[in-house]
């Protein structure tokens, strides 16, 4: 069981993933595309081994609040969801991370604005790396691009959202969740014992001890003083997450004199145009971020100083470009390239846009 | 090695799990293998289509504008993947659902009475496994063992008692291409 090599969807991947960890809670309810998360661990039924509970909930706002209540009492709880249901659960997002607690948010992205499509989409960067619910608040972002990934950025999230006290969301897209792909699932790892969650989590809302006085946990602060003091922790907080946890993967670009930068199933489809690029000749690069929040700025900056030009391609109208032109550490050109509303470009549209783009 | 195949019929055809079985095939031969499929409502009796990738290297993109090997199994299809084919490339088809008959001349063109073969074997449900025979067949990409060992971890054990049934629809499809 341990190495196997199995064949499953990105969203079977996650829920597997999610017993072996040791998760202690899944609140969720359907939609397309990323049902299978939900279907999966109700197929698994952990509550009958791991203990770990599974739920559907009456609605996405009551999950996301049964995930703050969870995660309130030091419990690795998780939820998730695509696009329009991502929007309901923003209230109890920003509660989350204004009670700087763990927990693990997954948004299988479809085509919007609205409830949209039920094809892929990434349209939904701005909302998930820029706040999505009210108030300064960040999310860790990752971005899979893999069923491999699927599966191995559970454990990795929960393992940031416990460091950081943060919610983490995995900002996932249908095509990823829909694919099957090899994989090898995490090791298994043991749901905590309460003993071991008093002792990582001494801030939880447990029962009080006579050794203590009560934790309170609340997001409510009327003196704007503390309010602010609070703030500030926050945003010191997020600097460190800034300076530690930028995460990408590079892919030709030693060389390169135009590089693309994208994120998810894109860069898969980009990786290939790259191919294709090398093969006419043209020194194309491909910078893939990991982290979207924190998004890793130095290594755009230093790309930047090496190369003619920047394609950027997502599927959505423009919201990553933002980032990398922020992080540009000399001028040079940049372009974007999206499809929208649920259309997935192929590798040769790349191809096609970064030779018009620069007209090569 | 590197094969890139789309699959695509009517919902109920069996396309998707074709493409499943194809992929665990592959899987089983140590090879790497992605699968996508279209999901959605189009699904329910309408097209559906899936690409499978199988490569003896990573595999990046499993979005693709041209295939190796197409297997088509309607007009609709046909109408939309012809020309996806690349040059070189093989198209099978199952004249049975199709009234125009594939024109190009610069990829390799295999007719499979596979409809009729699965009234002979008495089971409709067979149909995408007397195909899934002609296509290895026609590209001998997987064994008819990886085949058999990738439908024991597809299909759940409960029916595992179907698996000679479609052993003999594999084998029978492998009679049909003329090669």
């Amino acid at each position: 069981m341990e190495q196997e090599v199995t064949l499953m969807k990105g969203n079977e991947a996650i829920a597997h993933a999610a017993v072996r960890c040791g998760v202690d809670g899944y609140f969720g309810y359907p939609i397309t595309p990323q049902s299978e998360i939900l279907e999966t661990l109700e197929e698994l039924q952990p509550w009958d081994t791991t203990g770990m509970v599974v739920l559907q909930a009456e609605s996405e706002v009551a999950a996301i609040n049964m995930v703050y209540g969870g995660a309130s009492t030091g419990k690795s709880c998780m939820t998730s969801s695509s696009s329009p249901g991502v929007s309901l659960k923003q209230e109890g997002i920003s509660y989350i991370a204004a009670g700087e607690l763990p927990a693990l948010i997954i948004n299988c992205m479809r085509g919007g604005p609205g409830l949209g499509t039920i094809q892929p989409s990434q349209s939904d960067y701005f909302q998930a790396t820029k706040g999505g619910g009210h108030g300064d608040y960040h999310l860790i972002v990752l971005a899979p691009a893999s069923v491999q990934e699927m599966a191995d950025f559970v454990p990795l999230g929960f393992d940031l959202a416990f460091k950081y006290r943060n919610p983490v969301m995995m900002l996932a897209d249908g095509i990823i969740g829909q694919m099957m792909e090899k994989v090898v699932l995490p090791p298994v790892r043991p749901r905590r014992t309460d003993a071991e969650v008093a002792l990582q989590c001494p801030w939880a809302v447990t029962g009080k001890p006579e050794s203590r006085g009560p934790n309170v946990l609340t997001t409510l602060e009327l003196d704007p003083h503390l309010m602010e003091k609070h703030n500030i922790h926050l945003q010191e907080k997020y600097d460190l997450i800034k300076a530690n946890e930028a995460r990408c993967e590079e892919f030709h670009t030693d060389d390169c004199e135009y590089l693309i930068v994208a994120f998810g199933c894109v860069a898969r489809i980009c990786m290939k145009a790259v191919e294709e690029a090398r093969a006419a000749g043209i020194k194309v690069g491909l910078l893939r971020p990991i982290t979207l929040w924190p998004f890793p700025a130095d290594e755009i900056a230093r790309l930047s100083r090496q190369v003619k030009g920047i394609l950027v391609a997502e599927l959505n109208a423009g919201q990553m470009i933002e980032d990398v032109i922020l992080s540009l550490d000399t001028r040079v050109p940049v372009h974007h390239f999206g499809r929208l509303g649920g259309i997935v470009m192929d590798p040769d549209e790349i191809l096609v846009a970064l030779k018009e783009k620069f007209a090569l | 090695m590197k094969e890139e195949i789309i699959i695509a019929g009517f919902g109920g055809q069996g396309v998707l799990s074709m493409g499943k079985i194809l992929a665990y095939a592959g899987l089983m031969g140590g090879l790497e293998v992605t699968w996508m499929p279209s999901y959605g409502p189009e699904q329910r009796g309408g097209t559906a289509n899936v690409t499978v990738i199988l490569s003896d290297a990573a595999i990046s993109s499993p979005v693709l504008n041209s295939y190796d090997t197409a297997v088509i199994l309607n007009q609709q299809s046909l109408d939309k993947f012809e020309s996806k084919v690349k040059p070189g490339g093989t198209l099978i088809y199952d004249p049975y659902s199709i009234h125009h008959a594939p024109t190009r001349t610069d990829i390799n063109i295999v007719p499979v009475d596979a409809m009729e073969a699965t009234f002979e074997l008495g089971s409709s449900k067979t149909y995408n496994m007397v195909l899934l025979g002609a296509l290895i067949k026609v590209r001998p990409l997987v064994t008819v063992d990886a085949v058999m060992a990738g439908l024991r971890k597809a299909l759940p054990e409960r029916h595992h008692h179907l698996l000679p049934l479609n052993k003999d629809a594999i084998l029978r499809g492998m009679t049909l291409p003329a090669v």
